[in-house]
């Protein structure tokens, strides 16, 4: 199967590369500054239930290891095959394009997988240690499950604006820019001014691994109203996402960048 | 013996408003080495990446072996061998594990890959690095693995788009040999090249494109004389002895020949003037006059007049 050997040998390029080892690096550097602070001020608000534990420790942390991943792994996974020129040496080959995207698709995900599996050792280690062995509730695992999704989703997103850009710096850029200032933004002004419930935004729903970390699963609609004055300009509303409603934007947003990564790259010209 | 062909069927390639290739018609078919001769931009490495699935064509087909480089991509491409403009190779990997995933995507059977990856290599003279990573190698290093790339699994086409580009002059005439033994072994090669004298010594036919157009394809002699202008020729010859004055002078009286050139002691272009029976009849006397001749061969020099009077208004 010519996509396991693209994975292959892209996985062994990843597991080899200097950004694996700086992004392990990041990952193990988080878990000791975690480790060190919670261990340190053993702070209430963190150790009074397993569940805040890991809604601080997990829910806070993860959602930016799953983007620097897929960035750091998938950013570039296709543009640079056209911009370092890698493209020549296996397009050319016997083996369709689609074999090329997938195979490296996987393996950007399991390269990360790393990352999260390592970030999620440390979070069950210490958890361990606070609470022991009985500290790790269902509802840690449901979250760990949507994040998966999450990566599994964003890694989809990468790999499309990769297949979309010419150059490795603009498909990591429009990522980037995407995930850590677009999405949160327009989610804000979404729900708060419109009052709109911003179901077309993926990272709102995403944000149903840390939902299922809080002691009861928040309400789909909270309005926050805290205005007096004017009742329209401060009336703020919350809006969380319910956990179907989370998988589907999380799936619908992998399988329409997926096709479109697909198609983009198959009609790309290697000049 | 099946019948190995590389064939552009109408092909045209349009980037936006510029025609970069244009209703190409080209057969080439049986087993020799095409060079694709033609100046900087003339369409050369737009065609061989048609018949690579690199570009799409705008209109028209290319074929290898009577399948669609496109459309059944895998098929066509799975007896062709490629190298077009300068790949760059995954810089973690070594030349063993690069050449080790194009022996799995071409089939080749586990139980030769190792085999044929030392037999490429060798052949390219880079067994010795086989295990080092490909990221800390020089241009030419790289250029050596792609050819022995290009020749993972024994494929009986190749395409070959300057293979000698960013080779050190020994590298070149090294890979001129890879290149003349490639031929020996019943394949089908289309090489594209600017350096005459390359072609000229490797090839047997020529396919000479300008802007985008198809102007000539056919033998080296017979393009030299159809677009010298007159019916004349060069041919170049080596013997194994020194040449005297006086059989320089002999030579200089068969019937046919205008003029000669040193090239050495052992090396003259004879210009000769009449068709192939011409060449036919020179080559006979040469030989009875056993002056120890070893090259007979249309002259580099002749393709590089055929060529200059050809683009002489382009450019
Ligand atoms: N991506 C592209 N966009 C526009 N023009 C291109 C592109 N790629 C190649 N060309 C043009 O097509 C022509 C043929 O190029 P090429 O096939 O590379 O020529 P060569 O015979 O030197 O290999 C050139 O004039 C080149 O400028
Ligand atoms: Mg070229």
């Amino acid at each position: 199967m010519q996509t396991f050997i693209i994975f292959k040998y892209a996985f062994m390029d990843y597991f080899r590369s200097r950004r694996f080892f700086i992004l392990l690096l990041i990952t193990v550097i988080i878990g000791a500054i975690l480790t060190g602070v919670i261990g340190y001020f053993r702070p209430q608000s963190v150790l009074s239930s397993p569940l805040s534990f890991y809604s601080i420790w997990w829910g806070g942390t993860i959602s930016f290891i799953v983007i620097l991943s897929a960035v750091f792994f998938g950013g570039d996974a296709i543009s640079g095959e056209f911009q370092n020129k890698t493209g020549y040496f296996l397009i050319g080959n016997p083996i369709r394009r689609s074999s090329i995207y997938i195979g490296k698709w996987v393996a950007a995900l399991v390269a990360s997988l790393i990352m999260i599996g390592m970030f999620f050792a440390i979070t069950a280690g210490n958890a361990i240690f606070y609470f022991g062995y009985s500290a790790i509730p269902y509802q840690f695992l449901e979250s760990l499950a949507f994040v998966l999704l999450y990566l599994v989703t964003a890694m989809g997103i990468t790999f499309f604006f990769s297949s979309l850009f010419k150059t490795n710096s603009m498909s990591i850029l429009v990522t980037v820019i995407l995930f850590l200032f677009v999405f949160s933004i327009v989610q804000t002004l979404v729900a708060n001014l419109a009052g709109v419930e911003p179901w077309f935004i993926v990272t709102y729903g995403a944000s149903i691994y840390s939902n299922v970390l809080q002691s009861t699963y928040p309400a789909h609609i909270a309005a926050q109203n805290s205005a007096r004055i004017d009742p329209r300009a401060f009336n703020s509303t919350l809006y969380y996402a319910t956990i179907p409603e989370g998988i589907t934007i999380m799936i619908v947003y992998f399988v329409f960048s997926t096709i479109g990564g697909l198609l983009l790259f198959e009609r790309k010209e290697l000049t | 013996m099946p019948d190995f062909s590389i064939e552009a069927v109408n092909l045209t390639k349009k980037y936006g408003n510029f025609t970069a290739l244009s209703d190409l018609n080209l057969k080439l078919e049986g087993t020799k080495c095409v060079g694709f001769l033609g100046p900087n931009g003339a369409g050369k490495t737009t065609t061989l990446k048609i018949f690579t699935d690199m570009v799409r064509a705008t209109s028209g087909r290319a074929l290898i072996n009577g399948l669609d480089s496109h459309k059944d991509k895998k098929t066509a491409l799975s007896s062709c061998g490629a190298l077009i403009e300068v790949p760059e190779i995954y810089p973690s990997l070594t030349p063993r594990e690069a050449l080790t995933m194009i022996a799995e995507i071409r089939g080749v059977p586990a139980s030769e890959r190792k085999s044929s990856i030392t037999k490429v290599l060798e052949k390219v003279k880079m067994a010795e690095w086989m295990g080092k990573k490909v990221g800390k190698f020089s241009k030419g290093m790289k250029q050596r693995i792609n050819i022995a790339a290009a020749l993972i699994g024994d494929p009986h086409v190749l395409l070959l788009d300057e293979p000698t580009s960013g080779l050190d002059p020994r590298g070149m005439s090294e890979v001129r040999e890879i290149i003349k033994d490639l031929k020996s072994e019943s394949r089908l090669i289309f090489m594209s090249s600017h350096i005459l004298s390359e072609v000229s010594e490797i090839c047997d036919e020529v396919a000479m494109i300008d802007h985008g157009r198809l102007l000539a394809y056919g033998k080296i002699n017979d393009i030299v004389s159809k677009f010298s202008g007159k019916d004349e020729s060069v041919i170049e010859i080596t013997v194994t002895k020194d040449l005297s004055t006086v059989t320089l002078n002999r030579i200089r009286a068969l019937d046919g020949v205008s003029s000669i050139r040193a090239l050495g002691p052992r090396r003259i272009d004879i210009k000769l003037v009449g068709g192939p029976s011409k060449q036919e009849k020179l080559l006979e006397k040469l030989v009875e006059m056993k002056i120890g001749l070893i090259v007979f061969r249309p002259a580099a020099s002749a393709l590089e007049e055929t060529y200059l009077n050809m683009f002489k208004e382009s450019v």
